[in-house]
């Protein structure tokens, strides 16, 4: 059993294997292989022939418009969700707020943060669309027409804001065991030295929660470039992300070339998939520091 | 430390008002579909809609055959990684995390392609039906929670003596399947039922591969009354989030019966 690649696997009894087994088979089954299934497709012509035409096929303007709003979007719902989230776990960690408004917080967040999808689209629909509360009320009582001033909830910054509900409060689930492990001595070490508190901040507390920043970072850039259900309903197809583009491919082939679907998927795979690494990677490492 | 105070307030303040208008909106708007007055019209709307119904009881059928199914997998596996074989360990891990890093179309695109009707082998054609295609549905459905459900699982076998369980067992005679069932199991009932919610809220409202595989789920149902009418979508995002709020309020309430017997410590 300890032939090269299954070494991890020497050692472990038949009867213990079992128990295992239907795991890994259901991994590799309903995981593995139909991702493969796509990459490999990737490579395949509408003859059946090796090609890489699907990958330049990607080059077109359309599919490359949608790969760059798909990462705009996701970076800056990433870049306001951490930014935003750090804060709002430092006021409830560190600020001195009443003491049931910190798991207040952290239950509120374990809410939103799996309240994405459909319902996450019609909430702002409500809040900020055309006959939505907030733009009845300016319209209403300050004069002020958010739609003739520019904003469309159906435009880049109307779903990064709506990213921004779910990926908030993921940061701050994420971030708040490491803003916890930024110890009170630190905080006397560094005054006891004169530090002040903009020093204590730029040399002790951002260096050590730096590695975590950048870790959900990540993360939250993949959470956003993957979903798709609440752009679907927000903007029908009205914003080309990609994972729209995908599944009208899927439902009809829009872009008429089987090929060229599954290339859009492996390029989805592989930009989620170094986002993910890169998360996985520094946290690893990151963890070092706040043991 | 006054000023410390001050911005956590601001902070905490500004951050309450985007999280709670929109509900407040959201409750607001479901209530405005009569133009004289407030009205729960479009909640009775919706609930007594009968595909409401249908596709509400389809989608809770599902994630509870995905929750059974995924426990089959996932209970017997974290507990021999525990007990006996810790160096399969890292590669189960890896396996949980994919989940994550495979957005669900992607996973969904794969199944079409490889278990829709062109399949050569007949029988793993599952798409080519109904039952298949629930089949279908629900395996991915264990997949999108597999990573919360095992986490789940093995949370819970690390506050109980896993070992000693066995070993006592062991000696009065019982088989492994009698002990993952009666001793095990029963051990970590919260644990797996904290998973069990979780799964349920995730998977309930669930549109991507629901829509794509052409189920009738609730998430597609939700999508549909989105595109055709005006209240009724905010008085069905008010209701999803209160299942979202019960079911992580059942998540924290359970926290609170885990046994907390310490693992062996030699």
């Amino acid at each position: 059993m300890s032939r090269g690649p299954f070494a991890a696997f020497s050692g472990v009894r038949w009867g213990d294997f079992l128990g295992v087994a239907p795991f890994l088979i259901f991994a590799v089954l309903f995981l593995i292989v139909p991702t493969l299934y796509l990459v490999v497709g990737a490579f395949i012509g509408q003859d059946g022939s090796l090609t890489f035409q699907n990958i330049i096929d990607l080059g077109t303007p359309q599919i490359v418009s949608s790969f760059w709003i798909s990462i705009r979007v996701s970076a800056a719902s990433a870049v306001l969700g951490s930014a935003f989230g750090l804060l709002i776990a430092l006021a409830i960690i560190r600020g001195r707020l009443p003491s049931g408004i910190r798991s207040t917080v952290m239950t509120f967040s374990g809410v939103a943060s799996n309240f994405a999808g459909i319902p996450l689209a019609f909430a702002f629909l409500s809040t900020l669309g055309r006959l939505g509360l907030i733009t009845v009320l300016f319209k209403t009582y300050l004069g002020f027409d958010i739609y003739r001033a520019g904003f469309n909830i159906l435009s880049f910054w109307g779903l990064t804001l709506t990213y921004c509900y779910f990926q908030i409060p993921l940061m701050i689930l994420i971030i708040a065991p490491a803003v916890d492990g930024l110890r009170k001595e630190w905080n006397e070490a560094a005054a006891t030295l004169g530090a002040s508190n903009w020093q204590f901040w730029r040399f002790i507390g951002l260096p050590i929660l730096w590695p975590n920043l950048l870790g959900t970072l990540s993360l939250l850039f993949a959470n956003a470039f993957g979903a798709i259900a609440t752009a679907y309903a927000l903007t029908g197809s009205s914003l080309n992300i990609v994972p729209i583009v995908l599944y009208a491919q899927i439902r009809g082939d829009v872009l008429n070339n089987p090929g060229l679907g599954a290339a859009l998927a492996l390029g989805m795979i592989v930009i989620t998939a170094v986002a993910n690494v890169v998360y996985l990677v520094i946290r690893t490492r990151a963890e070092r520091w706040l043991k | 430390m006054k000023r410390g105070k001050l911005w956590a307030w601001i902070v905490f303040l500004l951050g309450a008002l985007y999280f709670l208008v929109p509900l407040l909106a959201t409750f607001q708007f479901s209530l405005s579909i009569r133009r004289d007055a407030l009205s729960f019209d479009a909640y009775a709307n919706v609930l007594q809609s009968p595909t409401f119904q249908q596709t509400f009881l389809f989608s809770v059928a599902i994630g509870v055959a995905a929750i059974i199914v995924g426990l089959l997998i996932v209970v017997p596996a974290a507990y021999f990684v525990r007990l006996r074989a810790p160096q399969l360990r890292p590669i189960i891990e890896f396996v949980t995390l994919l989940p994550l890093i495979i957005p669900p179309i992607i996973l969904v695109f794969g199944y079409i392609r490889m278990y829709g009707t062109s399949n050569p082998l007949f029988f793993l054609r599952l798409t080519g039906t109904d039952v298949g295609t629930n089949i279908l549905l629900t395996l991915a459905y264990v997949g999108l929670a597999l990573p919360y459900m095992y986490r789940a699982v093995d949370t819970g076998l690390r506050t109980i003596d896993v070992q000693t369980l066995t070993e006592a067992a062991n000696i009065l005679g019982a088989g492994t399947g009698t002990i993952l069932m009666r001793v095990i199991f029963p051990n970590i009932i919260v644990a797996v039922l904290s998973g069990a919610f979780l799964t349920l809220a995730i998977v309930i409202g669930e549109f991507t591969i629901a829509s794509l595989l052409n189920r009738p789920a609730f998430g597609v149902y939700m999508q549909n009354v989105g595109a055709n009418r005006a209240f009724e979508p905010a008085a069905l995002a008010v209701i999803s989030f209160i299942i979202t709020w019960v079911a992580m309020g059942m998540i924290q309430l359970l926290a609170r019966f885990a046994p907390r017997t310490a693992a062996r410590t030699d």
